[in-house]
């Protein structure tokens, strides 16, 4: 059986290899599903912006499928959603998506799990991914999520949790991530 | 309810921690606090899959992306692309970025006192084919200095970046050169725990992949996670 190849990490200099055409975007026009954005920003151990991150999301459609073929729910699949997307941070540690807002899709057994977004985070200083989830504050749904349940302190669940606003370009979910220290974002082991 | 299959976790020892001192940056940004075991559900067993509209041509010759050639020591870097089962990964995109032959990336952060080459941007893009193989050519990068330590240099690497079939199949690592002297010296390297998964990152001189009085081959294999065992009840 062959052995895993390591993980090593991005460093700083992966803007043009892993450069993406329109990576924040993950709609068009023709999208089926509710406008959302969602945006944040990245922090360390002292608070500081950390301005070489890497987040990339994936996410079901507004029906709650997932476009690839080991999701064969009886829901319509979205011709005009792909659901992955990629943002490098800004110098002030900050990303941003526009997208729409996922349905639910299925959990282990029977539970169904809450609307969330999976977030992979890479950065020079992370020799792996970190793995996270965007679960959005509003949802009803949040209390019966079966990952969400697994975290038994209700403030470090609150980390997963991105806080709604309602401005004049729409709903933003705002969920920042911290690597380090007092409010350390919840990661999984994936 | 669909049978879902589930993916392996992390090889014990081959994986890096989040946290390792040698490795200075990691100090203020590796999470601290115990990761969560994450059940894989349909959102873990999915991910983004590519077709060769993603690629564009050239994306497999980083030599000859501009006017000229770029100057270096032209290789071709070739492998496959399997799970740990041994089994081809076909159609996955692997993306590529890498310093020239100086040492010297095309970046606004590098400012490594080396010269940039007009004709070297340093980015590809591949796609395995049907039996997992993928392969391009390039220039053989340089190592370069960092500010970890006094007298800290990378050794000559080429970073790739692969999806595979799954979110949770997701890899970026780092290719190396047999024989290269700061390899037993290299901080990032040094956080893989386990020797021998080390040496896995270290590419090995092929031959038979050459190309007579061209370029040199080295020869990279890459093992993405395989499916676990039993599948559960989906």
């Amino acid at each position: 059986m062959p052995g895993q190849t390591p993980f090593q990490t991005i460093g700083p200099f992966f803007h043009d290899g892993l450069g993406w055409e329109g990576g924040e975007d993950l709609v068009r026009p023709e999208t089926r599903g509710e406008r959302i954005a969602i945006r944040g920003q990245v922090l360390d151990g002292d608070g500081k912006p950390v301005p070489d991150a890497l987040i990339e999301i994936w996410q079901a459609n507004a029906e709650g499928r997932y476009n690839h073929p080991e999701d064969r729910q009886e829901k319509p699949l979205d011709p005009a959603f792909m659901g992955f997307g990629r943002s490098a941070t800004r110098q002030d540690g900050s990303f941003r998506f526009a997208t729409i807002r996922p349905g639910r899709v299925p959990g282990r057994g029977n539970a169904l799990q809450a609307p969330h977004v999976n977030l992979g985070l890479f950065s020079r200083g992370l020799l792996r991914r970190l793995v996270t989830r965007i679960y959005f504050e509003d949802c009803p749904e949040n209390s019966e999520d079966p990952v969400l349940a697994l975290i038994p302190h209700p403030a470090r669940r609150a980390t997963l949790l991105a806080r709604r606003s309602d401005g004049a370009d729409g709903v933003v979910y705002r969920f920042d991530i911290r690597l380090q220290g007092e409010g350390e974002t919840v990661f999984f082991d994936c | 309810m669909q049978e879902l299959p589930e993916y392996r976790r992390e090889e014990p020892g081959a994986q890096p921690p989040a946290l390792h001192p040698p490795y200075a940056s990691t100090l203020k940004r590796a999470p601290l606090q115990a990761t969560m075991r994450l059940p894989h559900s349909l959102s873990e067993i999915t991910g983004p899959l590519w077709d060769s509209s993603h690629l564009r041509p050239g994306d497999d010759d980083l030599t000859r992306q501009h006017q000229g050639e770029a100057l270096g020591e032209r290789i071709i870097v070739a492998g496959r692309v399997l799970d740990e089962d041994g089994r081809a990964v076909p159609s996955s995109l692997i993306e590529i970025w890498q310093a020239n032959a100086c040492g010297r990336y095309r970046h606004d952060v590098d400012q490594h006192d080396a010269p940039l080459d007009p004709n070297f941007t340093g980015r590809g893009r591949v796609m395995t084919d049907e039996e997992g193989r993928y392969r391009f050519v390039t220039i053989k990068p340089a190592p370069y200095p960092w500010r970890n330590h006094p007298n800290a240099w990378r050794p000559a690497h080429i970073h790739l970046s692969l999806f595979g079939p799954a979110f949770a199949t997701r890899l970026v690592t780092q290719m190396y050169f047999p024989d290269d002297p700061l390899i037993p010296l290299d901080p990032i390297l040094g956080g893989v725990p386990d020797p021998a998964a080390r040496l896995r990152l270290v590419s090995s001189l092929d031959l038979e992949a050459s190309v007579p009085e061209w370029a040199l081959a080295y020869r990279f294999d890459i093992v993405l996670r395989g499916h676990a065992a039993t599948p559960m009840e989906g």
